[in-house]
């Protein structure tokens, strides 16, 4: 399937790196959960990619209205994970993975 | 090699790259500003494929909110990064044998997959007459009204809960456990048996 001379398989591939990236950054850092949250959203991006291009490609719009659905659960995502997170630091000092082991009241 | 697909293996090659190096970046600073980069040039993606709204709408609410969200955080806490920098990750070879793996799996799916054998019947097919703006809006304040509106409370409630969790204590709203309270307290002061005629109840 080919649209604007931009085959769909170019598509899959790029958002299939994306996600990769992604799961490797979830997994990669053990610094701070900001870049954990960074990690998601890139991989929620690569959904998006997929999304759209199967909706334009296979000439169906609910592709682009679900892609506005993920958009919302990720903003809603991200506002509630840096809520907890400043919650976090404010009572902590440090937002490092390894020490996030307790989450009590 | 036309222009369109120049522009796009430029747009993915930035968009892989910077996604990356978000990834790699001990800087935080640096690595929203690479997931901005990230948004931007998927946002052009998009535009190549016909999709002028989902990139607006990704610029708009990714790099104008979400990200300046991230960047706010960012230098709110003020994280030390000379504190986490010598530690090396013992565990990267297993994660970049992860990521490889994973993404040979996905493209071994979509090299075969058997996608074009199935005819597909749109339900709501775009039309290039009209904008990719009006037909969004005509399909989704109609048939998918109700989506949109529990896409309204999800972010409702995502409101409340962030406002909830940050504001600070002392406030009659935000309830907290007091683990002393709760463990103090016994049958003598938590429990009261009354005997009740019937017919007439008991005043609390």
């Amino acid at each position: 399937m080919i649209l604007n001379g931009i085959e769909l398989q170019n598509f899959l591939i790029v958002s299939a790196i994306l996600f990769c990236v992604g799961i490797s950054g979830i997994f990669a850092n053990r610094k701070n959960v900001i870049s954990l949250l960074m990690s998601i959203e890139l991989m929620l991006l690569a959904v998006n990619i997929n999304f759209v291009a199967f909706s334009a490609y296979l000439n169906d719009l609910v592709g682009q209205i679900f892609a506005i659905f993920v958009l919302t659960v990720a903003g809603a995502e991200a506002a509630i994970g840096l809520a907890i997170l400043v919650l976090y630091f404010s009572n902590n000092k440090n937002i490092e993975i390894d020490k996030v082991s307790k989450m009590k009241g | 090699m036309n222009f369109t697909l120049t522009l796009f293996y430029l747009f993915s090659f930035i968009l892989l790259s910077s996604s990356l190096m978000v990834v790699a970046t001990r800087n935080m600073v640096y690595s929203v500003m690479f997931l901005i980069l990230c948004f931007v040039n998927a946002a052009a993606l998009f535009v190549l494929v016909g999709a002028e709204f989902i990139a607006m709408l990704l610029i708009v609410v990714y790099v104008g909110a979400i990200a300046v969200l991230f960047l706010f955080v960012v230098m709110m806490l003020n994280v030390d990064v000379k504190a986490t920098k010598e530690k090396a990750n013992k565990y990267l070879p297993i994660l970049i044998m992860t990521g490889i793996v994973l993404f040979v799996e996905i493209i071994l799916i979509a090299k075969f997959s058997t996608l074009k054998l199935y005819s597909t019947t749109s339900l709501y097919e775009i039309n290039a007459n009209i904008s990719n703006v009006e037909a969004i809006g005509n399909v989704l304040y109609t048939d998918f009204v109700i989506p949109f509106q529990l896409a309204g409370a999800i972010l409702f409630v995502a409101m409340i809960g962030a406002i909830a969790l940050t504001l600070k204590e002392d406030n009659k709203f935000l309830k907290k456990q007091v683990i002393s309270n709760q463990t103090a307290r016994n049958k003598n002061n938590s429990i009261e048996i009354t005997k009740v005629k019937s017919g007439e109840g008991i005043d609390l």
